[in-house]
């Protein structure tokens, strides 16, 4: 290798999607959910992917994460093509996913367990550290079944960052909870944002949602899923859910969504 | 302590109704004696240490029967929900023999064991090994996939996942079964102990027996009323911290 080489060469991209396929079999035949996904995310971009119900959005996910696999294509990660889920990329599931038979505190620790190169306290002192970011230091020994939705979510942000995943994959994580819970989450979100420099895939139906948070947001089109078009928001942190200036932008990509799909118009809100 | 109270004041004014009416001599008195008849025999019975050792020994049956049957059912409800072949195998065989009344063991284990403790033993497992085993297959496949999934994104791994996520997440299920198991592992043993006569150790069973040939109401009624006391504090003593765990930490049930 020369040195010119040597300066050329670039750090790979965080997160790349190449031509990535899927198909499902169902009972009237044969689901194309992804056709030839490709797409890159490069380190600490939060990148919103947007799109109706049923257009391939979480199966993406759930392949970058590791957790399917495509027909075709790869996906790598630090330019290491991905096999099978692990901790350097975590999920937080759009249905709940904390586990019932541990409190709080045990299911932020579930993962760190699985660390092995931290110590007993180390992983506590992590736990804590974790649960405090997301305001919940409170309940850290609070069952699963008393916390409200919105505290659900944030145990699982918590549960998520944890382990020090290079890469969180959010998976409407915020659909099932009511709009004043949502606002309050946006600003937490991009505030750990901010402070952890993760990278993050966020994937959501809601189009103000993804202009609120992402760098970029990606149009996710349904039967087969495709990505038509891409927007850079470039807007000032933190944003406001509410302001003029998203709105602008929502409406834009929102006319643009609708464009691509007349007849799912209806399942998208702005 | 209000329900103890409660529960207690019931119970004698129950036994007050039942005194009276056997006073009042609305029954013969050899088909049912009163219930202070009834306390003596216990009180004779417990001094002369029949009752205790009967207690003792039929107790130890149950406890081991039911251990081994619970130590085979659970793996087996696993295998049987884990792998296609043991459900369409182990998983139809354990529906067709937990359908079967315990007691009718009891003849094969005469013929096969004799009158043996082993023949108790095998008609105990045979009555509670199935409902386990029905039980845990039904909690693992209860389990919502999303579990596993999220265990998996953290590193979770093969038989990691399995004990640290398949199995406390049906633990709901699987007490159900295995409190199940312990009632059929209980008729199974009364009957066994009623139907076989063996040597080694004379059980509550045969003492219910022996008063039936005998005619003695009162031991029957007795051992009657000590069998369901039995069952009621194995139920609060064993499962009852289970339970009151799961439906403290799943927010089930009050």
């Amino acid at each position: 290798m020369t040195l010119s080489d040597e300066l050329r060469h670039e750090p790979p991209e965080k997160l790349l999607v190449e031509c990535v396929s899927k198909t499902f079999q169902v009972r009237s035949g044969k689901l194309l959910a992804l056709e030839n996904i490709s797409l890159n995310v490069r380190e600490g971009e939060f990148v919103c992917l947007v799109g109706p119900s049923g257009c391939g959005k979480s199966t993406l996910l759930n392949i970058i994460a590791g957790l399917d696999s495509p027909d075709t294509g790869r996906v790598l990660a630090d330019g290491e093509v991905v096999t099978r889920p692990g901790r350097e990329r975590m999920v937080m599931f759009q249905e709940p996913s904390l586990f019932p038979w541990l409190d709080v505190f045990d299911n932020v620790m579930f993962g760190l367990k699985l660390n092995p190169r931290l110590s007993k306290e180390g992983r506590r002192k992590v736990a804590l550290f974790f649960l405090k970011l997301v305001g919940l230091e409170k309940f850290i020994h609070a069952n699963i079944h008393e916390l409200s939705g919105g505290m659900k979510q944030r145990v699982a942000l918590a549960r998520a960052l944890a382990p020090n995943p290079r890469v969180l994959l959010m998976d409407e994580p915020f659909g099932a909870l009511d709009a004043m819970t949502r606002e309050q989450l946006y600003g937490d979100i991009q505030e750990i944002w901010a402070k952890r420099r993760k990278t993050i895939m966020f994937v959501t139906h809601n189009v103000r949602e993804a202009v609120c948070l992402g760098d970029r947001v990606m149009l996710f089109s349904p039967h087969p899923g495709r990505i038509q078009e891409q927007f850079e928001i470039k807007l000032p942190r933190p944003r406001d859910i509410n302001s003029v200036e998203l709105a602008k932008y929502s409406t834009e990509i929102t006319r643009t969504l609708k464009r691509h799909l007349i007849p799912e118009l209806a399942e998208v809100s702005e | 302590m209000k329900r103890w109270t409660t529960a207690m004041l019931a119970f004698v004014g129950l036994m007050a109704i039942w005194e009276w009416l056997v006073r009042a001599g609305v029954w013969s008195p050899v088909l049912v004696p009163s219930p202070a008849d009834v306390g003596r025999y216990l009180v004779a019975s417990i001094q002369d240490k029949t009752l205790l050792e009967a207690s003792y020994v039929t107790l130890k049956r149950l406890m081991l029967g039911y251990a081994v049957g619970l130590g085979f059912g659970l793996p087996l409800g696993l295998l049987t929900a884990r792998f296609k072949f043991f459900q369409n195998t182990l998983g139809l065989l354990a529906l067709g023999f937990q359908t079967l009344p315990s007691v009718c063991w009891a003849p094969l284990a005469l013929l096969w064991f004799g009158q043996t403790e082993t023949a108790m033993f095998f008609i105990v497992i045979m009555g509670s090994i199935w409902s386990i085993t029905l039980a845990a297959d039904a909690g693992v496949r209860n389990v919502p996939p999303i579990y596993a999934r999220a265990a998996q994104t953290m590193g979770s791994r093969g038989l990691h996942t399995w004990f640290k996520v398949i199995l406390p997440a049906s633990l709901p299920f699987i007490v159900s079964g295995m409190k199940q198991g312990w009632a059929f592992a209980w008729r199974s043993l009364m009957a066994a102990e009623i139907y076989i006569t063996i040597l080694t150790g004379f059980g509550l069973g045969h003492l219910l027996h022996y008063g039936r040939e005998l005619h003695a109401m009162d031991t029957v009624i007795g051992i009657m009323i000590v069998i369901v006391i039995i069952g009621l504090l194995t139920d609060k003593i064993l499962f009852s911290p289970f339970e009151r765990f799961l439906h403290r930490r799943w927010g089930t049930g009050k």
